[in-house]
């Protein structure tokens, strides 16, 4: 029952094959099993999974059961979770018990979803190989001397190994899709504003946007019919109405038209990636898309771009952390300034100070206009070449990421090397638009993914792309050799 | 543009993080790489480009201005790390 998809252990459950309280013990019975190794999880909640597993049997037998009634999930530890440690895997909110629910957790609660624990995670999401958090590394469930992708790597790790049906994510510049792709699961990253932020820790409120991880491209249209919406608590959310994603599935693509931008297929893209995803797209040829050549001509500038941002939205939204209302404070402070100054010091991590110290520089006096200003018009010309390209095309497609997860510490002490892991995947988050990594191969035994960005709120078609890829393909059922 | 050494302790005390002093050329050589990166946006001209400050081009919704949240002042104060009264203690600051 743990190779099943989410759809497949609904409709199980409804059948009756197994309960969900079965189900539940199965995955606490692995994650006991595995996450020694994996590190994939920061916090079990088995009580209340179990209790949980209680209350779906309940509405199963009652039938009251919702979309996902009795499925286990994971929430990255992004995610604030009433009464449970919410620490973004930092010291500094080590101690952490979140006072309430975030919507995307409320909602999916609401939908009968079963959450087995909070996943680990790059610290305050601000990394691409999930090696910064303070709980230390989550490890490749292919190879655990890889690492899984980050930042959302726990959650990754935890599908990929059956430790969960499916889990949450966020991705600020390829947090969901990098982590998928080199895990071998499905992500989605929707249009900002499509999934509601609150309740959802602060990294770059531009570019931060929640999203599901699962196994299938049918079960990310489960879970996201579940998780979009407007939602008035937070600001950024938009007033759209929400489709619905599973009756998508099934359109034939006979017409569709898949751009691909040249500057995702150039030197830096591992040859034998390159191969898989070309095989992939002359999959998608034979379901009768067409393939058209395309460009993105600022596709260079999105990491600038990007680590100017990024970091300066960075700098403002950690300056919450002063040791005052909540999370760490250092010992026996000698007045304010040092209890600022010793409590961030020793509460964040070498990633999370960079970082900082960087987003503080470029909005600093006299460099405001030479680095933020100048990096928000560089994010008009991004956004506007996708703009440009969706008058040609429905969809772009290209690589995830431009190689298979690398080893732990290759690039811990090269931080532009580490930043050009996300060279693919950067520019859609500074242009806002939906994309979805999905798996199309192997290369030396590790996953990679295939990448489909898509207009504006229409994960739809991303949602009915990947399916129809998966109805023909069988990388979406591989599993690492332990799992 | 290059970062020096008190560049970084510049911006770490606006940021209010420490860096021991054997640190700062550290913290300067890699600012200084992720600032060359970040050059590279000279490379095309913008003036003519209007900033996009949010990612849809939307604009910032505003809600009716009307009380809509309870007093859970105590529920929240249960996780600071001191308070007394329903405030929050921080150390004495002696000018």
């Amino acid at each position: 029952m743990l190779d099943d998809t989410i759809s497949q252990q609904a409709a199980a459950l409804r059948r009756g094959d197994y309960s969900a309280n079965e189900l539940v013990t199965a995955y606490l019975t692995r994650i006991v099993a595995r996450n020694g190794m994996l590190n994939a999880y920061l916090t079990v909640t088995e009580q209340a999974a179990l209790d949980g597993a209680r209350a779906a049997d309940a509405a199963l037998a009652d039938g009251s059961a919702g979309p996902l009634t009795g499925i286990p999930i994971a929430h990255k530890d992004i995610f604030c979770t009433d009464g449970v440690r919410t620490s973004c895997a930092s010291r500094m909110l080590d101690n952490f018990i979140a006072p309430y629910d975030a919507t995307v957790v409320m909602r999916l609660a609401a939908a009968g979803a079963v959450v087995l624990g909070k996943t680990n995670m790059d610290e305050f999401a601000m990394g691409s190989s999930n090696e910064t958090s303070f709980y230390g590394p989550v490890r490749n469930p292919w190879d655990s001397q890889r690492v899984p992708g980050g930042s959302s790597g726990g959650s990754a790790a935890a599908v990929a190994a059956g430790l969960c049906a499916a889990a949450t994510g966020t991705d600020t510049g390829g947090s969901i899709r990098q982590p998928a792709a080199l895990t071998g699961i499905c992500g989605l990253k929707p249009t900002y504003g499509r999934v509601s932020r609150y309740g959802m820790i602060a990294f770059a409120s531009s570019l931060d946007q929640g999203g599901p991880m699962a196994r299938s491209a049918q079960d990310l249209a489960l879970l996201l019919q579940a998780m979009a919406g407007f939602d008035p608590r937070d600001s950024t959310s938009i007033e759209r109405e929400v489709p619905d994603y599973t009756a998508a599935l099934g359109v034939s693509l006979q017409g569709l038209r898949i751009g691909l931008p040249r500057e995702y297929f150039d030197a830096g893209l591992d040859p034998a990636v390159g191969d898989a995803v070309r095989a992939a797209l002359a999959e998608l040829e034979r379901l009768g898309a067409t393939l058209v050549d395309i460009s993105l001509p600022h596709t260079h500038l999105s990491v600038p771009a990007y680590y100017v941002v990024a970091p300066a939205e960075a700098s403002s939204n950690l300056a919450r952390y002063d040791g005052v209302r909540y999370g760490y404070r250092c010992d026996n402070p000698a007045d304010l300034q040092d209890l600022y100054q010793r409590s961030r010091s020793e509460g964040f991590g070498a990633e999370v100070k960079r970082r900082i110290l960087i987003g503080t520089y470029v909005l600093s006096a006299g460099y405001y206009d030479a680095y933020y200003l100048k990096a928000q018009r560089v994010r008009r010309l991004i956004r506007n070449d996708f703009l440009e390209a969706f008058g040609q095309v429905d969809v772009i497609a290209g690589p995830t990421v431009p190689g298979p997860a690398f080893r732990l510490g290759e690039r811990s002490n090269d931080p532009v090397a580490m930043y050009l892991s996300d060279i693919y995947t950067l520019a859609v988050n500074l242009a806002g638009l939906p994309g979805l990594s999905v798996p199309c191969g192997l290369v030396q035994g590790l996953p990679v993914g295939l990448q489909l960005i898509g207009r504006d709120f229409d994960e739809a078609s991303l949602l009915n792309v990947a399916h129809r890829y998966q109805q023909v393909t069988d990388w979406h059922l591989r599993r690492p050799p332990e799992a | 543009m290059s970062i020096s050494n008190d560049e970084v302790r510049k911006a770490a005390h606006l940021a209010r993080i420490w860096v021991p002093a054997e640190q700062l050329p550290v913290y300067a050589a890699e600012l200084n790489a992720i600032l060359a990166l970040v050059e590279r946006m000279n490379s095309v001209d913008t003036s003519q480009v209007l900033p996009l400050a949010h990612p849809v081009d939307a604009s910032q919704r505003l809600r009716p201005d009307a009380v809509t949240e309870t007093d859970q002042r105590r529920h929240f104060q249960a996780g600071a790390p001191l308070v007394q009264d329903g405030l929050y203690l921080v150390p004495k600051v002696i000018e």
